[in-house]
């Protein structure tokens, strides 16, 4: 289903999957469509948010993430601005609030939030005017990663209902599969998640998927492989005793791919570890579409900027 | 000043009495509790329809004082205990400096004399500056006044220390409150190890961490014969192995705060990380919930406190992760229990009575708890029908730090008395 012309986002704030409605994801996605058409002309900019004012705050390194919010922004014709905490008043010990008050006080009309603490999106959002974005909170969600995704998903094998998906790795620490999990359910793709049970957390199951302790059981016949980054701080936690050790029980080889569906596509949110949780040869191997996220990311996340300054279906300007 | 309490409910579980009563108070002593008692030369509290107990007690609460003045002092815990009821609390010792030593033990109870309008009995360190290495100067602090021993906030984490602690205060027959708590399991988490963990992506402490210690504590006592004390208790099989442990006659008490029977997990995501729904032991699930309310109900619980922690709105309006643990309780306490308890129809007047007084007292020791002749006239009169709207703008508490704003309770206390002296009125 289609959401109708003149739909648009109930929310005023993109926090996490979990809040949104089946319809707004598809509107979300479908809205990217038109914007990867722009990243593909010779001039890859439309004026549709011209004079809006965006604030990049990110207060954790990503390179990713930033630089396809920052593309998007000026694709879209916004001013943007960078925050982040060396050379910042952060560093000087202001909080959280005070600072986000001081952003909100140069009146942005959004504010996108990369921030190592979960919740820290939904604080400021108690504050603040401008609509706020989570570009990853802790390990709580990471929105515009799921939905690139589901995107690409969609992009290859046409669908998301009915798709089987396998989510493999660290899912205790990983905000990815949570939204992954949230989205994907959303929409009707059925889920099966793997990794060691020490970073596995409790209660994965009510959110309606299957866990699987030994990996090649979550392989048997799926779609879509998505591999979580191996945080190697977690290997000093104790949660498994090597990295060596990580990749036999639990590293993406050729040879467990072949459990797979043979036309299932392999992704990776990165940063990837080559040689920890997946082969080089998957990683650029046929079915690998780890390049296409990042390129669908920008797509995506101009459909969610674009959206949130009020955006509706079928109102964009060519 | 002389009084005469006319014509309440008295309930004193430790004279088995719930009947209309008078109470004749007289140079601060309860002279008599008797029907149509003479009203010569008293003030007369007409109090018809009203509940008379004798002063409500909570034993688990922080102070501040000295060291952290902003966020509750002397005068403001103190009016926040009247206000919600209470005549006497027990405070614990992580103050800065820790309540380790005579010298401090004193200065809080002269400053308390001076300065607070509710009985204040202090708590003891377990330990020296509650580092959980060597056993602190317990007989000093005896001396000044200290009811009990305590390392709360931090857990007595070696088992050798705990036997110690347990061995040693048999000389004074205090008991040892212990926040159970295994570090090495609940190492940075910042609320319950559950579903809602899972989903809001914050770090877990399993139940297992206390439970693992109240098994502990309850094998030490047995051997020891000490007397301990399990506060903050938070989860179903914490309350099984004290239920077992009394069974066997292991001299092991227990208390319950009031947060923990009436809020779950599902409140850290229902405020959208709200950091006053993070505390320690954190807000657990609803069987945990449920079982601890069945542990109010049948006797295995001893107690209702409150584990009053005041905390600056600065420290609080962070993210969910840097926020410190801990939550008001005082000016609360007794409205959620009648709402939640009394009113839900879980206990009856009397066992809702007897968690406040005889309960806290017979652990503590404290001659209090009762309305017998003779005794110190401390009480507390209820109004069991009175509907509050729970606002934290108007706490007496310099803090502000309670996840209950906006909450309608029925139930709140509506006078409280202190050796003769009204210290908190709420009469119309």
């Amino acid at each position: 289903m289609t959401p109708e012309a003149g739909f648009r986002l109930r929310h005023k704030h993109l926090l996490g999957i979990e809040p949104l409605e089946a319809e707004e994801i598809r509107l979300i996605l479908d809205t990217a469509e038109s914007f990867l058409e722009v990243s593909q002309r010779p001039i890859k900019k439309v004026p549709t948010l011209r004079g809006r004012t965006i604030v990049n705050f990110f207060m954790e390194p990503s390179t990713r993430t930033r630089s396809s919010f920052e593309i998007a922004e000026k694709r879209l014709s916004a001013d943007s601005l960078n925050f982040s905490p060396s050379g910042s008043s952060v560093s000087k010990g202001e909080s959280l609030l005070d600072t986000a008050r001081n952003l909100e006080a140069m009146a942005p009309d959004m504010i996108i939030i990369r921030h190592p603490a979960a919740g820290a999106p939904h604080l400021l959002a108690k504050v603040c005017r401008s609509a706020i974005i989570n570009a990853g909170d802790g390990a709580h969600e990471h929105p515009t990663q799921a939905l690139l995704d589901a995107f690409t998903m969609r992009q290859k094998k046409g669908r998301i209902e009915g798709l089987e998906v396998a989510i493999v790795g660290d899912l205790r620490h990983s905000r990815v599969v949570r939204s992954n999990v949230f989205l994907l359910r959303k929409l009707g793709a059925r889920v099966r998640v793997s990794g060691p049970p020490t970073l596995v957390p409790p209660g994965l199951e009510r959110l309606g998927v299957s866990v699987k302790t030994r990996m090649d059981e979550a392989l048997e016949g799926v779609d879509v492989v998505m591999m979580l980054r191996v945080q190697k701080e977690r290997m000093v936690g104790g949660a498994f005793p090597s990295l060596r050790e990580y990749f036999q029980l639990y590293g993406l080889t050729e040879e467990r791919m072949r459990r797979a569906k043979r036309d299932a596509i392999v992704m990776h949110p990165g940063p990837m570890n080559r040689g920890v949780e997946i082969a080089a040869e998957v990683a650029d191997g046929p079915y690998s579409v780890i390049l296409d996220q990042v390129t669908n990311g920008v797509a995506v996340r101009m459909a969610v900027l674009y959206l949130l300054s009020g955006g509706a279906v079928g109102e964009l300007a060519a | 000043m002389n009084w005469l309490l006319k014509g309440g409910r008295v309930v004193d579980p430790a004279a088995n009495l719930d009947a209309v009563r008078d109470v004749l108070v007289r140079d601060g002593k309860i002279v008599r509790v008797g029907e149509n008692l003479p009203a010569d030369n008293v003030k007369i509290l007409e109090l018809k329809g009203k509940v008379v107990a004798p002063g409500f007690i909570d034993m688990h609460v922080h102070l501040r004082e000295p060291g952290r003045e902003d966020e509750e002092t002397m005068e403001s815990g103190s009016a926040a205990a009247a206000a919600g009821g209470f005549t006497s609390i027990a405070v614990m010792p992580n103050t800065d400096p820790w309540n380790d030593s005579q010298s401090v033990t004193e200065y809080i109870v002269s400053q308390a004399r001076l300065r607070s309008t509710v009985n204040v009995f202090p708590i003891g360190c377990v330990s020296k500056q509650g580092k959980g290495e060597e056993l602190a100067e317990i007989g000093d602090m005896v001396k000044s006044g200290i009811v009990a021993v305590s390392d709360d906030g931090h857990p007595v984490s070696s088992s050798h220390l705990m036997r110690m602690a347990l061995e040693y205060t048999r000389i004074f027959d205090v008991p040892v409150i212990d926040h159970c708590e295994e570090r090495s399991l609940s190492c940075g988490g910042v609320m319950h190890e559950g579903y809602h963990s899972t989903v809001l992506g914050l770090r877990g402490v399993p139940a297992a961490s206390e439970e693992i210690m109240v098994a502990r504590d309850l094998i030490l006592a047995e051997m020891t014969g000490g007397l301990i004390h399990i506060a903050h208790l938070s989860t179903r099989k914490s309350l099984e192995l004290v239920r077992e442990g009394k069974r066997k006659g292991i001299r092991a008490t227990c208390e319950v705060t009031p947060h923990h029977f009436c809020l779950t997990d599902a409140a850290v995501a229902e405020s959208l990380y709200d950091t006053n729904t993070k505390m320690n032991p954190p807000l657990r699930e609803e069987e945990d919930r449920k079982s601890l309310v069945q542990g109010l109900a049948d006797g295995t619980v001893d107690a209702i406190a409150s584990d009053h922690a005041p905390h600056n709105r600065i420290e609080k309006e962070v993210e969910f992760d840097q926020a410190p643990f801990g939550i008001l309780g005082l000016e609360t306490s007794v409205s959620l229990a009648l709402d939640r308890l009394l009113h839900a129809g879980v206990v009856n007047v009397t066992r809702l009575v007897s968690l406040y007084t005889t309960g806290p007292a017979r652990i503590l020791n404290l001659p209090r708890g009762t309305l017998a002749a003779g005794a110190v006239a401390d009480i507390t009169v209820l109004d069991l029908d009175r509907k509050v709207e729970v606002d934290v703008s108007r706490f007496r508490s310099r803090s502000r730090n309670a996840p209950y704003q906006g909450w309608t309770l029925k139930g709140a206390p509506l006078v409280t008395m202190v050796g003769g002296r009204i210290v908190f009125d709420g009469r119309e």
